[in-house]
């Protein structure tokens, strides 16, 4: 009997996982090595720089996405429990690096080898069940980086049905943004808050008990805000709910 | 050139959020109009309106890069055709030509079809000073008009104004009280318009596409007002900015299938007007001097910057504001300038100056839904991006915007996540610092900024006990 060659992937955690949400990181490593993937955490690995990109710190974050190049340069695949995050490091890197001879091949390279964590099961590894289970209505808000820089809408739908026991709704207008955006939260609060509140309102209205996304970022600004008025909803990481906790 | 206030995007953003009025009709309008957006790509359906933009993108791409052949082009047609072109670099340039135009032929009164690069040279008011009543034809730019202010969304410049509203206006303005419903009011508006269209002399209109090979101007309207203007006065005046150009007659069926699809869910307007010249010795009517104003204000900058070039490429349909998320919050006018939204947000910092317009490309989330409805597939978010780049790293001291707190923060943050070891220490730190803001296991509220500005509104998490760099380390990397 021939057997597949195991498939390696290195973790990005990302910082907010890191400092915040380790039990996503968990998670998701859980759920890959249910899945005979072998995980490996490069260990001197912190930031993707998203944060300084996106203010213009153009070169702060350069200087930190060598460091990412570096960390990752042997891995088979990168994956990454962020649509943002990982939109850093597969779509803006090759265009940060554009133009340096040396260090533009290898974030093509990596750009090549990163996924989100949805995407990576049911792309890489053609999964939709992971045989999780897991009682309750969940909902499901697509951060916008995953949709729209990455393209990822179906995959963590699909993975949500093939959750035994969970009751998936879908979010109405779900691919309007929470109004997060990094620094553009604090730069302009009330225009966020704006933002959030439909957001928030929308979630209501779908009746879960349980608001999921790919992205930690989105799920600390909508459940802080869930949290803060009492609305009895949980914000929970999709890795969390494929191990079926939540 | 139009009144700048775009420094004032803060305050008028907080101001707009605060008004109850303003922020119910928003919430009530902006639905729709991306709903009949939707509907009419269906329609066609997705993969047609693909091949579209694909089409429609190209085809300017290759316009501005040949800018020089298509305008010379234009340039000879419209001669040719016996109008007269003109060029102006600025908006003051641009209104001593339309100014001088009305002085010598003693003109007194011009009806106006909507022109938004109008509004970048405040025509009006300019006009009214040198005695040429101007007049707007528009239902929406009349509305405007007679409450002097300016336009708040590009296509729908009175979308802010309630049946309430017009009716009083009507009322102090035109004499015409009690008006109930909006057939009423579009009459009572006709009424007083008629009787200045066939007594005009002068005809004002922008232009949504110049045809290069026949030296065509493209009117694209639903009212029919275009039509009047160029057709009716004696001098006709259209006033544009260069990237108005595309270069045939069978490109203009791209946008013709782009522009109502995007900006109103129509499959084509109810009028389409084309000019060509001044009227001919065989024509039934048409203005006798035809005179074409091809206004800079900017452009160049933008044509010559290869990150933002692509602004160029917009044809004003408006579907970027009604996607808007911010938009819909603000609306038109807190971005103190002639275009809101998100394309606001990047020529107008570029037009008036980015040190005026310095908050304009930061008022977004990046979440990219313009760039997915945009009929021409414009980039809005990467281009507010290279915007904020030049506000924070610019050598060009004027332009570099940010401020000295910002730059800290980017620097220690670079610093922190430098540094793996320097992370983890901070983190034990932080557990320190954080033990007497927990409430509940969240930090309710931390009373400075940044975070008091997050807090207002959201709880925190607090660091965990163990990062998961951490729990790696001791446990989980040792498991498989
Ligand atoms: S940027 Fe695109 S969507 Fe926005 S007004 Fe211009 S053409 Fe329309």
């Amino acid at each position: 009997m021939s057997q597949s060659p195991q498939i390696k992937a290195s973790l990005f955690a990302t910082c907010l996982v890191d400092q915040l949400f380790p039990e996503v990181g968990e998670s998701v490593v859980r759920v890959l090595r249910r899945q005979g993937v072998e995980v490996d955490f490069p260990p001197d690995q912190t930031c993707c720089g998203q944060p300084l990109f996106n203010s213009g710190f153009r070169k702060d974050a350069i200087h930190l996405g060598r460091r990412v190049l570096k960390s990752f340069a042997h891995s088979q695949y990168v994956v990454v429990p962020s649509g943002s995050c990982a939109a850093m490091m597969k779509v803006f890197y090759p265009e940060l690096f554009d133009d340096d001879p040396e260090l533009g091949p290898q974030a093509k390279a990596l750009s090549d080898k990163v996924y989100e964590f949805s995407q990576f099961l049911v792309k890489v590894l053609d999964v939709t069940d992971v045989g999780a289970s897991y009682q309750g209505k969940v909902t499901y808000h697509p951060a916008c980086h995953l949709l729209r820089e990455l393209g990822v809408s179906k995959e963590p739908e699909a993975l949500l049905r093939g959750v035994t026991g969970l009751d998936y709704v879908e979010l109405p207008e779900g691919a309007t943004c929470c109004g997060f955006g990094g620094t553009f939260s604090v730069k302009y609060p009330g225009i966020s808050e704006g933002m959030l509140n439909d957001k928030l309102d929308n979630v209501v209205k779908t009746g879960a008990q349980v608001l999921t996304a790919c992205d930690s970022s989105c799920l600390m600004h909508i459940g802080g805000a869930l949290t803060r008025r009492g609305i009895d909803v949980k914000a929970v990481h999709l890795a969390q709910l494929l191990t079926g906790e939540g | 050139m139009a009144e700048v206030k775009t420094q004032e995007f803060q305050r008028a953003s907080v101001k707009a959020l605060a008004d109850a009025k303003l922020q119910s009709l928003l919430g009530r309008s902006m639905g729709t109009f991306d709903g009949a957006r939707q509907e009419a790509i269906e329609e066609l359906t997705p993969q047609r309106w693909e091949e579209m933009r694909e089409k429609g993108r190209a085809i300017k791409r290759h316009t501005l890069d040949n800018l020089d052949y298509y305008l010379e082009l234009l340039y000879d047609r419209v001669t040719q055709n016996g109008g007269q072109v003109h060029f102006a670099r600025d908006a003051q340039e641009a209104r001593n030509i339309v100014g001088q135009i009305a002085r010598s032929r003693g003109l007194k009164l011009a009806i106006k079809s909507k022109s938004m690069v109008s509004e970048e040279m405040s025509l009006n008011p300019y006009l009214e000073e040198m005695g040429v009543e101007p007049v707007e034809t528009d239902l929406g730019e009349y509305i405007i008009q007679l409450a002097q202010e300016t336009p708040f969304h590009i296509i729908a410049p009175a979308m802010h104004k309630t049946k309430e509203d017009v009716s009083q206006l009507f009322e102090e303005k035109i004499q015409r009280p009690n008006l109930k419903n909006i057939e009423e009011m579009a009459g009572a508006a006709r009424e007083v318009l008629r009787e200045k269209l066939v007594n005009a002399d002068m005809g004002i209109t922008g232009a949504n596409f110049l045809v290069a090979e026949t030296g065509t101007l493209v009117l694209v309207t639903n009212e029919g007002n275009g039509r009047f203007c160029t057709s009716v006065p004696r001098v006709l005046v259209s006033i544009t900015g260069m990237e108005k150009l595309i270069p045939s007659l069978e490109d203009l069926g791209v946008f013709m299938r782009l522009l109502p699809r995007a900006a109103t869910g129509q499959r084509i307007t109810s009028y389409v007007t084309h000019v060509s010249g001044p009227r001919r010795s065989d024509d039934e009517d048409g203005p006798e001097e035809f005179h074409l104003v091809i206004v800079d204000n900017g452009r160049s900058r933008l044509l010559q910057d290869p990150d933002l070039r692509e602004s160029l490429y917009c044809i004003r349909c408006g579907a970027c504001l009604n996607i808007c998320p911010v938009y819909h919050k603000v609306g038109g006018h807190a971005y103190g300038w002639v275009y809101p939204g998100p394309i606001g947000a990047v020529v107008s910092p570029v037009m008036v100056g980015l040190n005026k317009a310095k908050d304009l490309p930061h008022a977004s989330s990046l979440c990219g839904a313009c760039r997915d409805v945009c009929p021409i597939k414009i980039n809005i978010p990467r281009m507010l991006l290279k915007l904020r780049t030049q506000l924070a790293e610019s050598s060009d001291s004027t332009q570099r915007k940010v401020s000295i707190g910002e730059k800290l923060m980017a620097k220690g943050y670079r610093r922190l996540m430098s540094s793996p070891k320097l992370l983890s220490l901070t983190h034990r730190l932080g557990r320190l610092a954080q033990r007497p803001l927990l409430r509940k296991g969240l930090i309710r509220t931390i009373p400075f900024p940044p975070f008091s500005r997050w807090t207002r509104s959201r709880d925190l998490p607090p660091l965990a006990s163990k990062p998961f760099r951490q729990i790696w380390a001791e446990k989980l990397g040792k498991e498989r």
